[in-house]
């Protein structure tokens, strides 16, 4: 059976276990706080955060610099035939802030974190030790899902912070060199375009899309069958899925603000 | 519920099927608190499935598992975690966590479910591990051994949490046989000492007539013979007969060409 209704419905399957997974996971947690114990090791989520967040940064900020860099290169040419440069940091600012910064750093962060997370799960599962520490009594969702799940959720707005500002950063420089903006007055319209609706909706973006990363990427490691290319392709199709629907929401974000405020 | 729990494990016609494949078909055992029964039966014949059934990480198609008289198979999430911390699972394949050292691996039951202290643990580790002999691995990664040795330190960590139930999949296969009548004195002094209930699925004759005190034979997916080592030995049933004996002629593979 092919065609479009069995993908919808592998879809709304996968969907539907992602969704049981970040239940079970909030149960399993759950259950040790009502007990009076930590749900992980601090220091494990730490470790998770740190490979999570302050790995990332250097990737993050490069490609947003360079990203942030090249669009005031060339909005800036396009506006500088009707002179109307001094638009460009107001236009990088919004578009970082709302749409861009959240969505490249998704999609950094689904290629970089989400990848390693499904492929250590995975491999976890291939060589039983995931199916040890079930049958300990330990619970590998709390366990092994939980601190990676929290960790990009919690950490993904962080990165999005850097990636806005490492863009704002190219294109100040860029503008000075080629459009003749002082550094100071980039700022200042940059400053006077943003929204506080723009940031709130960049922000809740960003928690969204580390919540979708770290749970398919879990979900796909945790759900490999057939060994070592189980987890080259569960890795694979994690990283597609994420930034899959990590793209399909942040349509789905924009068409509802849209609607929602008009703009 | 209502019988006082003599039986530790109890299993009620339990049918398992992996994709249309009838892997058990109506496994009927008990097994009696602080007893220790070997399972026999045929390369891929279910043994290490029936371990994980009783641990509830698979769950039967049709049939009933208890244990200490619960039932296993109707348990959620967090009782069966609360359960599995009381049985130990030594598997076929040692099973072990690869990103954490020997201690670290030991010490992580403990550290993740009981509330003692580090030197608690230090020392509880250390107990183990010169139980099966491997006291001087203590800081190694599990990479770096070979393995019968990881398969030792994954016999020290199925028992860490002194266990009432202790589960062995194969606990001396490829290990030599000095280690193998150490492994299988291991066991015998935990069940004596501890009270442990045990279930050992082994394939070397030996060992099982050695530590046994009821044994089953699983044959085509079901218990065919359960009693104990004395008349295993002296069963007339064929199948059986042919499984101790080792021998070519007979039922065995005849009747499945595998
Ligand atoms: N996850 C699984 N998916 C599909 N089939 C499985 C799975 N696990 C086990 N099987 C099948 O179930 C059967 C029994 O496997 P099991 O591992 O229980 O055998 P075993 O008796 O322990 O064998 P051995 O003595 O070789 O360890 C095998 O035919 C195997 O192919
Ligand atoms: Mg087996």
């Amino acid at each position: 059976m092919f065609g479009p209704w069995s993908a919808i419905r592998t879809s709304l399957q996968h969907l539907s276990s992602v969704v049981w997974l970040l239940i079970d996971t909030i149960q399993e947690m759950g259950d040790r706080v009502v007990r009076g114990r930590m749900p992980f090791r601090l220091s494990i989520f730490f470790a998770q955060t740190d490979r999570t967040g302050v790995g990332s940064i250097g990737l993050v900020s490069l490609v947003s610099f360079f990203i942030g860099l090249t669009m005031a290169l060339l909005t800036g040419y396009q506006l500088q035939t009707f002179g109307q440069e001094q638009m460009v940091p107001g236009l990088v600012a919004i578009s970082f802030t709302r749409e861009l910064g959240p969505l490249m750093t998704g999609i950094m962060v689904a290629a970089r974190i989400g990848a390693a997370y499904t492929a250590e799960l995975g491999t976890m599962v291939v060589s039983e030790e995931v199916e040890a520490i079930e049958a300990m009594g330990i619970g590998p969702l709390r366990f092994l899902v939980g601190p990676r799940v929290l960790a990009v959720f919690l950490l993904l707005p962080c990165l999005v912070v850097v990636s806005n500002f490492t863009a704002m950063v190219g294109a100040a420089l860029i503008s000075r060199w080629a459009f003749d903006t002082s550094v100071h007055h980039f700022v200042h319209a940059a400053l006077e375009s943003m929204l506080i609706r723009d940031i709130i909706a960049g922000t809740v973006k960003s928690f969204l899309f580390g919540l979708i990363i770290g749970l398919v990427a879990c979900y796909k490691g945790l759900s490999v069958r057939g060994g070592a290319a189980g987890v080259g392709a569960a890795t694979t199709q994690s990283v597609v899925t994420a930034i899959t629907v990590v793209i399909a929401f942040d349509t789905l974000c924009n068409i509802v603000l849209v609607a929602l405020f008009n703009s | 519920m209502s019988e006082p729990q003599k039986n530790s494990v109890e299993l009620r016609d339990v049918h398992l099927s992996f994709d249309e494949k009838e892997i058990l078909g109506g496994v009927s055992l008990s097994v009696p608190s602080r007893s220790r029964l070997v399972v026999l039966g045929q390369s891929g014949g279910g043994k290490s499935t029936l371990l994980r059934l009783i641990l509830g990480l698979l769950k039967p198609s049709a049939g009933e598992i208890l244990f200490n008289g619960l039932k296993v198979n109707r348990m959620g999430r967090l009782r069966l975690n609360r359960m599995r911390q009381k049985i130990g699972m030594v598997y076929q394949y040692s099973a072990l966590i690869s990103s954490l050292s020997v201690r670290d691996n030991l010490a992580l039951p403990l550290e993740e479910l009981t509330s003692k202290s580090r030197s608690e643990i230090d020392q509880l580790v250390d107990e183990k591990l010169a139980l099966v002999g491997m006291s001087e691995v203590r800081d190694k990664m599990p990479a770096e051994l070979s393995g019968g040795m990881r398969k030792r330190i994954g016999l020290a960590r199925g028992i860490i949490m002194d266990p009432e139930l202790i589960l062995y999949d194969e606990p001396t296969a490829g290990l030599d046989p000095v280690i193998s009548a150490v492994i299988d004195e291991l066991i015998i002094s935990l069940s004596e000492k501890i009270g442990a209930t045990s279930i050992i699925v082994t394939h070397e004759m030996g060992s099982a007539f050695k530590v046994a005190t009821q044994m089953a034979m699983l044959y085509k997916g079901k218990i065919i013979a359960c009693d104990t080592p004395e008349n295993f030995k002296a069963s007339t049933d064929p199948v059986v007969a042919q499984f101790i004996a080792g021998d070519t002629q007979g039922p065995i593979l005849q009747s499945t060409p595998s």
